[in-house]
Order: C-alpha cells, then sequence, then structure tokens
C-alpha cells in the first residue's frame, strides 16, 4: 500500500470514527433525566475516546498525505476543507478537555462530518504544487489560518447550542426563523453531498462546448443533468437532458446546475426530516439541550473568539501579507480572498467591541458567533468557487 | 462644569463618577446602583462630561463604541461588495483606459455590470468615500482610545490602598466579618506568594496584579494606527515604487527607478510537471493536462560604479542570481519579481535573396527584429537595403505601412533589392504570410529561411520602504492583543476595622473564575470572612422574579 493510499484510508477511519462518536455523544447527552449528568459523565467519556481515536487517524492522513507529496497537505479545495474538518474537531478536544461538553461534540462533530463529505466532493488525489505555492509560507499561513478558523467555529457551535437552548421553538418569531434557516442550511450542504454521490455513483456524464466570455470555444463536462446551459452550447453528449435554460457567458451554468441540484435534493431532505419528525429540525434537538449550562455556553463561545482571533489576525492578515510581498510583490491587492479575510477580521472586531464595550453577552453573542461561521464559510466556499481570483485553487 | 469635592475632601475633576481618592460615588445614580461600574475606574471621561461645543461634539462621536462598530460594520459591507464583480485592476482589457474598462463592465457583465460602474464599485478600494471612511475608523481609533486611556491611566497609577466602605461594599466581590490581630499580615503573605504587588496603609492593603493588561486595548489600537500610518505613507516620493520591467533573453537593461543600476537576463526558463518524474501526481497531470513546476529568470545585477563618469559604459558586476516565483532579488532595498513572461518572440529572421525564376540563391541575410541594420552587402554585389521596417505590422493606413506595438509581433519589411542583374533595385514588402510588389513585378524576392526566438520575462521591480513600518504596527497589535487578552488585572481591597472586622472587595478586569479560585487560597491561608459573588445574586434574584413572574 502506498503511502497516498494509506493517507486515504486514514481518513476514511477518522470519518467513521466521527460519525459514530456523533450518536453517541447525542445519546449521551439524550440520556441525561432532568438535572443529571450521570448519563452525559458515563457515555460522553466513550464518546469522547472515540473522537481522539478518529482524531489520531486524521493527523495520520495528514502527516501520510503530507510525506508522500512532499508538501503540507493545505493546497486545494480537498486539502483545505478536510484540514478544516480536522481543526474543528481538534478545537473540539481542547474544549471538551477543559469544560467537559459533551453537547458540543454532538454539534461539532456532525459539522465536521459534513464538512469533510463536503472536501471529498472536491478532485482529492496528490497534486504537485504550482510555483506560487513553493515555499514554506503555504504551511505557515495556510495552517494558522485553518487552525483559527476551527476554534472560531467552536464559538458558532456553543452559539448553536445556546440557541438551541433558549430559542422558543412553538412560538412565531424571527429568530425561530433564522435558527432553523440555520439547521436548512447544514441540510442543503448534506444535499450538496447526497447528489454529487449519486450522480457520480450513476455515472451520469454530458459533455458540451460553449463559448467562453473570451469568445473562445471550450469543452465542458457536467456530472449532474445539465439544467442550466453555458452560453451558445452544443450537446454533445446523445440521450442526456437538453438545459432548460441558457445563462450568459459570465456565468458558469455547471456550478449554477450543481447548487440547483444540491437544493433541490436538500430540501427534499429537509421536508422528509420534518415530516417525519413532524416537527421543526431546530426542535427536534429540544430533548439533547435540557440540561445545557448557557453561561458555559457563553463563556465556551467566547473564550473560543479570544483564542481564534489573534491566530485569525496573525495567520489570515500578518502571515498573509508577509507572504503576499514575496509570491506577488504586493502584501495587500484587494483580492477577493484577502478582502474576505479582512472581512471576517472587522467582523470579529467588531464582536469583540460589542461584547466588551457594549455588553451583548448571551444571545447576541451567540447569533453573532453563527454569523462568525457563516462568513468563514462564505470565504471558504462561495469566494473559491465563484468569485474568481488568486486564491481560486480547486 | 465645576470641580467635585467629595465627603472626603478630596476634588475632583468634573464628569468624576467615583472618588478618586476613597471612591464613594458622587452620583446619584451611582450611589443608587447596587454595584459599581469599574470599568473605567469612574474617572472622569472627557466624552461624557462635555457636551456643548462643536469640539465636545465631534469628540464625542468619534470616542463612542457604537460609533467604531458601525464604521466597521459599514467599511466591512462596503469591502464584501468590491468583490462581487472584479475590480479594475484585474479585469482583462487589450488596451487599458476609462473607456475601454467602462465598456468592459457593460459588455460582460451587462446592466449590473453597467450599474457597478456607474457606481464606482469598480475602484472601490481607491475611492475617496472608502478612504474616507478608513480615516474615520482611524479617528475613531484615536479618540476613543484617549478618552479612555488618560483618565483610566491617571487613576491607576495614583491608586489609594484606603477606601470607603461605600466603594468596599459596592464591589462585585465582598466580604465582611471577624478577624484576628495577624489576619492583614497573613493576607499579605498569601497575596506576596501568589505574585500580587501588595502595599499597606494604615489599617489596610490593596494587593494588585497584571495592571498592565488594562493597556492591552490601547498598545493593539497604537499598533492599528501605526500601520495605518505606514500605509499612508506610501503616497511620499521615494518611499514606493512599483514598475514593471520586460526583458528579453540577452538584452542589459537599466532597471527603471532604480538610478544606477542595470539587469542583464541571460536565460528565461518554465518547466512543467512530467508523470516520470512527479510519477505520484500522475493522476493530477492527467486530469489538469500541465502543471506549471517552476517559473525563472537568470538575470546578472550590474551597479554603475559611484565614480563613473557621464556617459561612460563601465558596469560592475554586483551579482549573478536566478529570480524565481517566491524567490525575489533583493538589493540596495529594491527587490525583482517574477511575475510575468513571454514564450518564443522573434528575435531574428533570416531571408535568402532569390531569383524568382531560376530559384537561383545570391546569398542570406539576418534581420535583428530589434535593432535591424539598414544594408546588408550580399556576396556577388548585390545588397539589401531596408526602407522600413513595421516590428507589429497592422494593416495600411493612406498607402502607408503601420505598426500597432514596437513589439515585433508580426514584423514587416519594406526592402529594395539591388543585384547585378537589377541594378536598378527592386522595392518589396514582405510580412509572415504574403510578400507585396508595390511598384511593379520583381526578378527577385527575399525567401523566408528561419527564424530566431527568445523568451520575455516580466518583472515588477518593487521599492515599499513602510514595510518595516507595517511590520513594526502589526507586531505592536499582536502585543497588545495577548496583553489584553490573555492577562488580567485583578485586585484585593483588605481593611481591618477598629473593632477588629476585616472588609474585603475584590475585582478583576476579566476572567472572575480566575480571581475567586486566587480568593480562595488566601481566604483558606489567612481565615477571612467567606465572600460573596454579589453580580450572581442580582442575576439570580432577577430570574427567580422573571419566574415567579411567569
Amino acid at each position: 500500500m502506498s503511502l497516498a493510499d494509506m493517507s486515504s484510508n486514514l481518513l476514511y477511519a477518522a470519518f467513521i470514527a466521527y460519525l459514530i462518536a456523533s450518536f453517541v455523544f447525542g445519546g449521551a447527552v439524550k440520556g441525561n433525566k432532568e438535572r443529571s449528568f450521570d448519563s452525559e459523565n458515563r457515555w460522553g467519556k466513550v464518546a469522547f475516546a472515540i473522537t481522539i481515536l478518529g482524531f489520531l487517524a486524521n493527523l495520520g492522513y495528514f502527516f501520510t498525505r503530507w510525506g508522500a507529496t512532499g508538501h503540507p497537505p493545505l493546497s486545494n479545495m480537498f486539502e483545505f476543507t478536510t484540514a478544516f474538518g480536522m481543526t474543528l474537531v481538534g478545537g473540539f478536544i481542547v474544549i471538551y478537555a477543559l469544560y467537559k461538553t459533551p453537547i458540543i461534540g454532538m454539534i461539532v462533530l456532525p459539522v465536521a462530518l459534513l464538512i469533510i463529505a463536503f472536501a471529498s466532493m472536491f478532485p482529492s488525489e496528490v497534486s504537485p504544487l504550482i510555483p506560487a505555492l513553493q515555499t514554506n509560507w503555504l504551511a505557515i499561513h495556510v495552517s494558522t489560518v485553518v487552525i483559527a478558523e476551527g476554534v472560531l467555529a467552536i464559538s458558532a457551535a456553543a452559539g448553536l447550542v445556546y440557541l438551541l437552548k433558549v430559542v422558543d421553538m412553538k412560538k412565531n418569531s424571527k429568530q425561530r426563523f433564522f435558527l432553523e434557516a440555520i439547521m436548512y442550511s447544514l441540510v442543503i450542504v448534506l444535499g450538496f453531498v447526497i447528489s454529487s454521490t449519486y450522480f457520480t455513483l450513476t455515472d451520469y456524464q454530458a459533455d458540451f462546448t460553449y463559448i467562453d466570455e473570451k469568445d473562445a470555444e471550450t469543452k465542458i463536462t457536467y456530472n449532474m443533468p445539465p439544467v442550466f446551459g453555458m452560453n451558445e452550447y452544443v450537446q454533445l453528449t446523445e440521450g442526456t437532458m437538453t438545459p432548460w435554460v441558457e445563462t450568459p457567458a459570465v456565468v458558469n451554468a455547471s456550478k449554477l446546475t450543481t447548487v440547483f441540484w444540491s437544493f433541490v435534493f436538500g430540501t427534499i431532505l429537509y421536508w422528509v426530516i420534518r415530516l417525519v419528525a413532524r416537527k421543526r429540525i431546530a426542535a427536534i434537538f429540544k430533548p439533547f439541550v435540557k440540561n445545557v449550562n448557557l453561561q458555559l455556553m457563553d463563556e465556551i463561545g467566547y473564550r473560543a473568539v479570544i483564542i481564534g482571533f489573534p491566530l485569525f489576525s496573525l495567520g489570515a492578515l500578518i502571515f498573509a501579507m508577509i507572504w503576499a510581498q514575496i509570491a506577488w510583490s504586493r502584501f495587500w491587492g484587494w483580492d477577493p480572498k484577502e478582502v474576505w479575510a479582512l472581512v471576517t477580521w472587522l467582523f470579529y472586531a467588531a464582536y469583540l467591541h460589542l461584547r466588551l464595550g457594549k455588553g451583548w453577552h448571551g444571545e447576541k453573542s451567540a447569533w453573532l458567533g453563527v454569523v462568525g461561521f457563516a462568513i468563514i464559510m462564505f470565504n471558504l466556499v462561495a469566494v473559491n468557487l465563484i468569485i474568481a481570483g488568486l486564491h481560486s485553487y480547486a | 462644569m465645576e470641580k467635585m469635592q467629595c465627603k472626603c475632601g478630596h476634588v475632583n475633576p468634573p464628569g468624576t463618577v467615583l472618588c478618586e481618592s476613597c471612591g464613594r460615588s458622587l452620583t446619584e445614580k451611582e450611589q443608587n446602583s447596587k454595584l459599581v461600574d469599574m470599568r473605567y475606574e469612574g474617572t472622569a471621561r472627557r466624552s461624557q462630561t462635555y457636551n456643548k461645543t462643536i469640539v465636545d461634539k465631534i469628540w464625542n462621536f468619534f470616542s463612542s463604541v457604537k460609533v467604531g462598530v458601525s464604521l466597521i460594520v459599514v467599511i466591512l459591507v462596503a469591502a464584501a461588495i468590491g468583490t462581487i464583480l472584479p475590480q479594475q485592476q484585474y479585469v482583462d482589457v487589450p488596451v487599458r483606459n476609462a473607456e475601454t474598462i467602462q465598456a468592459y463592465y457593460a459588455d460582460v457583465y451587462g446592466s449590473v455590470g453597467r450599474v457597478y460602474h456607474f457606481l464606482g464599485f469598480h475602484d472601490l478600494y481607491n475611492s475617496f468615500w472608502f478612504i474616507i471612511l478608513v480615516g474615520m475608523l482611524a479617528i475613531s481609533l484615536i479618540v476613543a482610545s484617549l478618552d479612555r486611556f488618560v483618565p483610566l491611566y491617571r487613576s491607576l497609577k495614583n491608586q489609594r490602598v484606603l477606601r470607603h466602605a461605600s466603594f468596599m461594599n459596592k464591589q462585585r466581590i465582598y466580604a465582611e466579618g471577624n478577624g484576628t490581630e495577624d489576619t492583614l499580615d497573613k493576607a499579605e503573605a498569601k497575596l506576596k506568594e501568589l505574585k500580587y504587588n501588595v502595599s499597606r496603609d494604615k489599617n489596610g492593603l490593596l494587593a494588585e496584579k497584571g495592571r498592565f493588561s488594562r493597556w492591552g486595548p490601547y498598545v493593539n489600537h497604537i499598533g492599528l494606527i501605526i500601520f495605518l500610518v505606514g500605509v499612508m505613507l506610501r503616497m511620499m516620493p521615494g518611499f514606493y515604487v512599483d514598475e514593471t520591467l520586460w526583458i528579453r533573453e540577452g538584452e542589459t537593461r537599466a532597471i527603471p527607478e532604480a538610478p544606477g543600476y542595470t539587469l542583464e537576463s541571460k536565460n528565461f526558463e518554465m518547466e512543467t510537471y512530467n508523470t516520470e518524474e512527479d510519477e505520484v501526481f500522475e493522476e493530477a497531470i492527467e486530469r489538469v493536462g500541465t502543471v506549471a513546476k517552476n517559473y525563472q529568470t537568470d538575470v546578472v545585477l550590474y551597479k554603475k560604479p559611484d565614480d563613473s563618469l557621464p556617459g561612460a559604459n563601465d558596469l560592475e558586476k554586483i551579482e549573478e542570481s536566478a529570480i524565481r516565483v517566491n524567490q525575489p532579488l533583493k538589493f540596495d532595498g529594491y527587490a525583482i519579481y517574477q511575475m510575468d513572461f513571454k514564450l518564443n518572440e522573434l528575435k531574428a529572421m533570416t531571408f535568402a535573396l532569390t531569383n524568382k525564376e531560376t530559384e537561383e540563391n545570391l546569398g542570406e541575410l539576418t534581420i535583428d527584429l530589434i535593432n535591424p541594420k539598414n544594408d546588408y552587402e550580399l556576396e556577388n554585389g548585390s545588397t539589401v537595403k531596408l526602407l522600413g521596417y513595421y516590428p507589429d505590422f497592422s494593416g495600411f493606413e493612406n498607402g502607408e505601412p503601420q505598426t500597432a506595438t514596437p513589439l515585433p509581433n508580426n514584423p514587416g519589411f519594406l526592402v529594395e533589392m539591388t543585384t547585378p542583374e537589377t541594378p536598378g533595385g527592386e522595392t518589396s514588402f514582405i510580412t509572415i504570410q504574403n510578400t507585396v510588389e508595390p511598384l511593379g513585378e520583381n526578378q527577385y524576392k527575399l525567401a523566408f529561411q528561419s527564424a530566431d526566438t527568445r523568451d520575455v520575462s516580466g518583472l515588477t521591480i518593487r521599492k515599499d520602504r513602510t514595510l518595516p513600518i507595517l511590520g513594526l504596527g502589526g507586531l505592536i497589535f499582536m502585543i497588545g492583543v495577548a496583553q489584553g487578552m490573555y492577562f488580567n488585572h485583578r485586585r484585593f481591597w483588605i481593611q481591618q476595622q477598629a473593632d477588629g472586622g476585616i472588609l474585603l472587595a475584590g475585582h478583576t478586569n476579566k476572567n472572575w473564575f480566575g480571581l475567586k479560585k486566587d480568593l480562595d487560597q488566601v481566604t483558606e491561608y489567612a481565615s477571612l470572612p467567606a465572600y460573596r459573588d454579589q453580580q450572581e445574586e442580582i442575576e439570580k434574584q432577577k430570574k427567580e422574579e422573571g419566574e415567579a413572574l411567569s
């Protein structure tokens, strides 16, 4: 078995361990009697041990892949996103060691699973480094960023637990709407994973030629039924569906099609869950959060930002600027990824000022933590895939 | 406004909330509250005291956290809007000017692009309103920091050990009860062991630790201001150079904006990964096609000696180096970066003077496409004269050949060929695709034989003297953040009253858990009375009231 094969097997192992641990954490929390923590204490330890095993396998994946390629596996969408899933679990392990909170595990591990699954929808074979990435700053800059983002995401997890506990799911309110919207968007990501996997397994393929922005004829392969067609497309594969809509050249209709199918699968899944459970997804979690200590969740959320913000400043701005000066001759060029790193940083700066200066604790702080995660995910997903820039390596 | 005299006799500056000397509450609001607001030690902040003149109003505007956060949010949203469509510097237009850029947005993005451009979002980060917003944030950083830092510093520097009982019992951590004769001594010993600075005054004790953490926010704001000043300094002449240099293999060129320096390009090289050498990447290379491995220009750097005479061509070799991506050549505050390249630019073309009918070859000539000679002597007395050279031929205008650029992309030659057979000369216009004979049918032609090519390197010359300032700003920011976030300022006040009773109060700017852990140790060692967390009591009471209501 080559090092690269071993690496992907270790990632599978980590994935399965996280999957099992998610359920054990959930069971541990749900088994609690009102105001008793017996179940949580007993089963929480088991789940935590499984998480540690998974994390070791995850680290094994990371370093064997590093060994196989000779460069840190942080160089494309698959590698970065997988690493983000890993640091998210790493952040949780630290928090659990400090505060013994299985409920955070019940939220973080499924999200980490979703992130790793999302990552593996991108080409995952080991790939060589382009000249711009051939430097130690790849390891320094990207690893600091990915650790910072993992830690900041813990703040969102704590915030989410806080909201699941305090938001009244029986009364119509803005809070209820947005909390459910968070759950819905997580299901959409799952929809993306399911639709991509389904069409890959069924080997769907439709080839087209089209005219791109520069008026050149280009070939493209859809791996999902082409709902949206590229500019002036010509169908090459017979027996596949004809696109419903033709889009102008600036729109990447293939990606739009992927988004469309993710929403279709995700929305169906969402309504299946909702109809089977006969309540909103956020309401399903109510029995899990009955014993949650709100003050502790608030503290964890804040602690995560306190650790994550300086790390993010260092990795995503300072190290980023040093490398940009070396590779691109300027430390700052308003590239979309740079701008969104600044947006993220400004957002957490606002979070800290609101919390320390305006006394935004508790629910307000929890919402901000969740919004911060949304910005990080936007920077990861949308900026890489939709907004073209120097960082679009995937 | 008048100065405020406290009951203890101390005269406080106008606007003071807690007496600087004894800590009594001076305002009615503060007197009625259960706990004192310790954030700025109850000092007189300018923004909370004066609101009459225009200066006061501006000061108060910028010192507000609400305004600061609003500015952050507005800048954040504006910055995000600038990423919806590419900024103009990333737009790819053949000829770059205001009209072509405007047309680009309209052509490529339709009406959305037109509106985006109309609103100035295509150059958002250089727009005056964006710069003004950042400037306002900088002012807010300075004003808000000064408004808080100056009184806070004064107050913490002149702390008194003995505080009034009403100051003590309005602290979040409070205890009262019996003590023994050695209570203060024992407390002092334990607190010193816990690394507190302890001062005693009569019957009182003040223990303090980590005061420097209170300066953290101001230190990190200073770092940010230094950074912004660095960015502004770039506008100053001499601080910043950003030039592009296209240099061909074999060429030696003066480095723009770097007087006295010259660069020679020996070779440009582009490597790609191949599936044999880089076997492990086979799958990826096959999926993507080609993946670049290296872009490199081998150069020699020369400098004109300082004592060189004007016009003299004496160059001193400084160093030979390979400029690669991520490995710029650095010298004398400058750096040269490998940014771009053009492969296989035409260098020279070789023709044979040929008789059209007999195909007899009268000799060959090579025309250098950058510096062509005018006359070419061939064997047996034939000559070729270059009457006109059009490096990037783009067609005729009024019968005259035109060139689009000075680069040899599509060379055109107007030549006069003279042979013993045709002493009067024949004129011909030659381009790569075809030949025109403007003055009638010729007997001879220049037949294309071969072309030499070479690569061109696109280099960026950069000097940025603001970098050390930016680095300093970043460093100070990080120090300030760590200082303020990872340390905390803890204080205990202990007093022994005439009857032997003990009063104790504790305060920290954050991490009350840590403060309580310290206090637990001191309480045990010195047998202090048990303390209460008054904040938690208030919250609990509120919650019970809330539950009772519902």
